[in-house]
């Protein structure tokens, strides 16, 4: 998620750049042409994660009134960190069970539509833009105070060991969930951007600058 | 009747909790008692005030004074703590108390933790399972140091029920062991005398209700009096049946 979010951010190298990434994906430098079922083939992938891991997860959950009025009532009266914490991890995963699935599946049946100008196109006059907003900080959130935790359930990183680690490692995670948000904020700010500036000609594919990316593999 | 009534100046509010289960005709209410506070003054010290000077009738759970019998467990402003290790000059001056949660409500601010403790290591058979019949005229077999101290830490619990109380999970599912379980377990697997493996306690805590069923929610360690490393024992009990469940389990 957190790679993804890398490649997804090299559009604020610029478009060739995002491109060249999109391209990667597809194929395009191993074969010379691109595959997007390569890109299908992997949404399909996390989707069935998506599934097994929501399904794993929902064993957690509160399943009757009586036990969720418990823990907010036990939530409200401790005011504790990590107890919080949890709270926020479902109303997230809760959010991303539709959220995720509407992404994952649109990556499924339209692969080829990644790039600077299809992606943008998407982002503004496709108006995935809310969603994508909202996605953003659900899945940032979910994944910062997820991985948080399991380092907390089986001792990694000294998460286990005293109250200070675990604060010094929720406080790394905090700062890291802020960073990956600003990026990705300014991520999809530069989407909105570019497909504000492109609605009049959406649907038209970018065509890289660089002579290199134009004439196929390397 | 106290020697040291050297008055710091503040007056105190205690909002209890009273209740009656015994009686038909209680409900559940709060009663607000005000007295001076002295120098020093722990809860412990200030429910005595209240029931020595304004209602003899308060119930509430204390023995040693000392943090070490663990009876005057309650939720203080919320949270779980003993009222004898707790300080008024850190809280207040307006002072919740209730009774701990999830333990039967004996009156006030007196639950039954004893019950459930009981209930909780017949459960996890919490005792030494040793091969034969201890040989009382011998003397015992020598243990290392290290690894009587180790045993010794984690034979700090006092069963106060505070990780009980400060648990969601334990709130959530009364079958939930919780930490104190969890951690009495590791003590025994800890001790050389013990002929358990790893399988006969995958049988007892490898289950949702025992270590899986935690939600590392952690209030269990963030509110313990004795500064237990309860997160370290989670983490580690939940690793050894993890393993152990890859190896098939229980036997």
């Amino acid at each position: 998620m957190w790679v993804h979010m890398l490649f997804v951010a090299s559009i604020l190298l610029g478009k060739d750049a995002m491109w060249a990434v999109a391209r990667f994906f597809e194929g395009y430098f191993f074969f010379g042409r691109s595959y997007p079922a390569v890109v299908s083939a992997l949404a399909a992938t996390i989707l069935a994660l998506l599934v097994l891991h929501a399904g794993i997860a929902m064993r957690r959950m509160p399943s009757s009134y009586r036990q969720w009025h418990a823990f907010r009532q036990h939530a409200a009266a401790l005011r504790h960190t990590d107890t919080r914490l949890w709270r926020w991890q479902v109303v997230t995963g809760f959010a991303l069970f539709f959220l995720a699935s509407v992404h994952l599946y649109q990556m499924l049946v339209h692969p080829e539509a990644i790039g600077p100008y299809a992606s943008s196109d998407r982002v503004w006059t496709g108006r995935m833009w809310p969603l994508y907003l909202v996605l953003l900080l659900a899945v940032e959130i979910h994944a910062g105070i997820g991985l948080y935790r399991l380092a907390a359930k089986w001792g990694w990183f000294g998460a286990a060991g005293s109250h200070d680690s675990r604060r010094r490692l929720r406080r790394f995670k905090t700062g890291l969930t802020g960073a990956l948000l600003a990026l990705g904020l300014l991520t999809l700010a530069a989407y909105v951007v570019i497909g504000y500036q492109h609605r009049d000609r959406a649907g038209e594919r970018y065509v890289p600058d660089a002579a290199w990316l134009r004439g196929g593999g390397t | 009747m106290y020697e040291d009534t050297s008055l710091t100046g503040r007056r105190l509010r205690l909002r209890i909790l009273r209740h009656n289960p015994q009686d038909p005709g209680s409900s559940p209410r709060f009663e607000t008692f005000e007295l001076d506070e002295t120098d020093g003054m722990t809860l412990f010290i200030a429910l005595n005030e209240v029931r020595a000077t304004l209602d003899a009738s308060l119930q509430f759970d204390f023995v040693c004074r000392a943090g070490i019998c663990g009876s005057c467990g309650m939720l203080i402003d919320g949270r779980p703590g003993l009222a004898c290790r707790t300080l008024t000059r850190d809280i207040g001056p307006e002072i919740t108390l209730a009774p701990l949660p999830v333990f039967e409500l004996i009156g006030d601010l007196s639950v039954d933790t004893g019950k459930w403790m009981r209930a909780m290591a017949e459960r996890l058979e919490t005792w030494v399972h040793a091969a034969g019949e201890p040989a009382l005229d011998r003397l015992e077999a020598r243990m290392d140091p290290d690894l009587a101290e180790q045993i010794y830490e984690l034979d700090r619990c006092i069963e106060c029920g505070c990780c009980v109380a400060g648990c969601g999970t334990a709130r959530m599912r009364p079958d939930f062991v919780g930490a104190v379980g969890v951690n009495k377990l590791a003590r025994f697997r800890l001790d050389p005398r013990d002929t358990r493996d790893d399988a006969a306690y995958y049988d007892l805590v490898g289950t949702e209700e025992g270590v899986f069923g935690c939600m590392t929610l952690l209030g269990c360690e963030d509110v313990c009096p004795k500064g237990l490393s309860l997160a370290a024992q989670l983490a580690f009990v939940r690793r050894r049946m993890a393993l152990q469940g890859l190896r098939g389990g229980s036997r």
